[in-house]
């Protein structure tokens, strides 16, 4: 792991789980898999104190555990998950465009708890639902339940691994192993959960279960175990990667072509959800007549223009889509990985040198993208650049490791005299140098933000107690003028301040959103071009 | 070692590859050699791309801040325990609970998780020594006498409990705790050895543990 990547991960426990969490997850990613009594001893933490931080990280996924074979468990911080946390707020957001305001708080909850079983989170989300309801109406569960399955259906959920069954009278290992099959991870047991939401003020209605649960542990029989019990779900973020990558596609070839081919494609992506194993490099062939069937409903395009536009995206270059076959009028698929050319739009590489070092910069960069090597004078030639420009951006390029120079002698000695000495771009290198910035530039917006807030937190703390103030006071029936006088403690001077202070927080947190889009297609670029067969 | 400065009006800049091919051409001036770290906040030579604003940009903002604060407020972000005080104060015994260490306020699934992990959280335990249990702080009990004496009871169940989990302790040499208890109680730590804390209240058969304590 980098020294980005560790920081970066150290922020985000800190910032979310609080600092007894972030030491011992620091402790874990620092100095790797370790069992317990080795943590308390490196962390100088309370026994009770790592336990506990060790049972949220669990809970949300952050660590694994292993049970050794002497006996002894070992803990084990999955760095890559730490990072999503930062991505908390897309994966919230794409739920609430694909499913509404359930689907946005059922995500919502599992990511905040870690995992819940479903009785729990349909409940919890029926609450909230109901508060923002008007007064008198309630949220009833079974909207709830129905959108729980839809997520689970289109894989955006996921059961957790189960414990595995025991015979009760071998000894329980030090630590459970938990599995589960592949083909289990989707099933949504049978609850008839019935129930409405309930206002926290209101009184309790009645809720009728008659739970038959799929699947039951056998437990002691207590009463308040909920019928499915042991069961968890969990957000599946790989499932939110992929549509994230669908969309980067589908605006990809809107870019390229026009907006009824980015509807061809994105037809054919959403054909594809569930089928499509993570880490493919196609979607599974599909029929021109299945996707004609599957057009959405406004788009009446003929069947020969969808033919047409199925040539056109499968004669493009940048081989959006494959032709397959010639069953059913002609299957396509699309291509997820292994392009040949990088794609114009959705790889930022380019962008961020815009930014950084100016339009021209990116132009050379591009020319060295397609063209793999140049010359130094080829460069000035390809890029219309006079000389002494160029030459000033190539070396600023070349010290930032952007591109580099690859030596190609002309005799066995290597005699600088008689070597070429081409520009070319290590793809993977600049993506990678690239990417650790990103962290960097995440893990200084957050020390920056968390610095603004403590440098105004006199002025903050005071701000929430007149604030306190004033609700209570309203409750009570307060007249206008006392209220007036209670607004006037914090002065002009000091809601200026308070006015700036919540702009800049506020800059900073959408660039940490910002940066997070570009981590995203970084990453992604690395993982898929490592996978490239 | 032909250092960088040191060929200087003699043949600038000596490289191992012949210069004109990157394009540095005979009497060039070359920029100066770097003296110093680079600047911790480098000018900017352009202005960063205005951020995309719009109505994503707005919800997923404001869903940030609030999972931010929500988090703050679940049982997951773990508060440090109460500051050790150095001195036993009277106030102490009428003071609002403070978060205890090693107290859990959520009820995870502990089928998921390995055993060592459970937290035991003690019942009210007085005149138990470390020596006992190594890891486990010492703990004074700071409720009112009621439940002191609710404890006495518990203690000597507890102890007997506590010695046998020893015995295991010492055969797996690995420490299990297998017994629940109440997460009500507030514990604090101070210098005082309990051992010598004697307020009058057990009086009579002392439990077998408590052999190392001067018995006033």
């Amino acid at each position: 792991m980098t020294q980005a990547e560790l920081r970066l991960c150290s922020l985000l426990l800190q910032e979310h789980f609080g600092e007894i969490v972030e030491k011992v997850g620091n402790s874990l990613l620092r100095t790797g898999p370790r069992p317990l009594r080795l943590l308390v001893g490196d962390t100088g933490l309370l026994p009770d104190q790592v336990k506990k931080a060790l049972c949220v990280l669990i809970q949300h996924n952050l660590v694994r555990y292993e049970a050794l074979p002497r006996g002894s468990v070992e803990y084990e911080a999955r760095s890559e998950r730490i990072l999503r946390i930062l991505r908390y707020p897309r994966y919230i957001y794409t739920a609430k465009t694909l499913y509404g305001d359930p689907g946005e708080l059922l995500v919502e909850e599992l990511l905040l708890h870690g995992h819940l079983p479903m009785s729990s989170a349909v409940a919890r989300v029926a609450d909230r639902l109901t508060e923002t309801m008007e007064d008198g109406k309630t949220m009833d569960y079974t909207e709830v339940s129905s959108t729980f399955v839809r997520l689970a259906d289109t894989h955006f959920i996921q059961r957790c691994p189960t414990v595995p069954e025991i015979p009760q009278s071998t000894k329980a290992p030090p630590a459970p192993t938990l599995a589960i099959a592949e083909k289990d991870m989707y099933i949504v047991p049978q609850l008839s959960l019935v129930g409405k939401g309930k206002r926290r003020h209101s009184c309790n209605e009645e809720e009728e279960g008659e739970h038959k649960a799929k699947r039951q542990k056998q437990e002691g029989g207590r009463a308040e175990t909920a019928p499915d019990d042991g069961i968890y779900w969990q957000v599946n973020l790989e499932r939110f990667h992929q549509h994230f990558r669908d969309q980067a596609l589908v605006s990809a070839v809107a870019s390229r072509m026009d907006q009824t081919s980015s509807e061809v494609v994105r037809t054919m992506l959403r054909m594809s959800e569930v089928t499509t194993a993570s880490g493919a490099s196609h979607t599974q062939p599909l029929s021109s007549n299945e996707i004609f069937r599957s057009l959405p409903a406004g788009y009446n395009i003929g069947k020969q223009v969808l033919d047409q536009y199925l040539a056109l995206l499968a004669d493009d270059p940048l081989e959006f889509v494959g032709k397959s076959g010639d069953s059913g009028g002609g299957t396509y698929t699309v291509t997820l990985l292994g392009f040949s050319q990088p794609l114009p739009t959705s790889l930022p590489l380019p962008a961020p040198l815009l930014h950084r070092f100016g339009s021209r910069c990116a132009r050379i960069f591009r020319l060295l993208l397609r063209k793999k090597h140049l010359e130094q004078k080829q460069v000035e030639d390809f890029a219309m650049i006079p000389a002494k420009e160029a030459k000033d951006m190539l070396y600023r390029m070349l010290s930032e490791n952007l591109v580099s120079l690859q030596e190609i002698p002309k005799t066995p000695d290597h005699a600088p005299s008689r070597t070429f000495y081409l520009y070319t771009v290590n793809i993977m290198a600049a993506a990678r140098m690239l990417l650790h910035r990103c962290y960097k530039s995440v893990a200084n917006l957050m020390e920056r933000r968390q610095h603004e807030m403590q440098e105004n937190k006199r002025l903050l703390d005071k701000s929430q107690r007149v604030e306190a103030i004033l609700a209570s006071m309203q409750a009570t029936g307060a007249e206008a003028a006392q209220l007036h006088e209670v607004e006037e403690m914090i002065t002009g001077p000091e809601r200026q301040q308070l006015e700036t202070l919540k702009r800049n927080v506020n800059k900073i947190d959408a660039s940490e959103n910002q940066v997070d889009e570009t981590i995203f297609v970084l990453e992604s670029f690395i993982e898929s071009t490592m996978k490239r067969p | 070692l032909s250092m960088a400065g040191r060929g200087r009006g003699r043949g600038r800049g000596q490289m191992t590859f012949n210069v004109e091919a990157v394009g540095i051409g005979k009497g060039d001036a070359l920029p100066p050699p770097t003296l110093q770290p680079s600047p911790l906040f480098p000018a900017l030579e352009r202005r960063a791309a205005p951020l995309p604003g719009g109505e994503e940009g707005e919800y997923m903002l404001a869903l940030k801040q609030e999972l931010r604060r929500a988090m703050r407020g679940l049982p997951y972000f773990v508060k440090p325990g109460a500051p050790r005080r150095d001195i036993e104060r009277y106030s102490d015994k009428y003071q609002l609970s403070s978060p205890v260490d090693s107290a859990i306020d959520w009820n995870p699934d502990w089928r998921r998780l390995p055993r060592e992990l459970k937290i035991r959280v003690r019942r009210l335990r007085k005149g138990r020594t470390a020596s006992l249990v190594p890891k486990k702080s010492v703990a004074l009990d700071k409720e009112e006498t009621i439940k002191k004496l609710e404890s006495l009871e518990k203690k000597e169940e507890e102890v007997t409990s506590e010695e046998e989990e020893e015995k295991e302790e010492e055969e797996e040499g690995k420490e299990e705790e297998e017994e629940e208890y109440d997460e009500e109680e507030h514990e604090e730590e101070t210098d005082y050895v309990l051992s010598y804390f004697d307020n009058g209240e057990s009086f009579g058969p002392d439990s077998d543990d408590n052999g190392d304590e001067a018995v006033y």
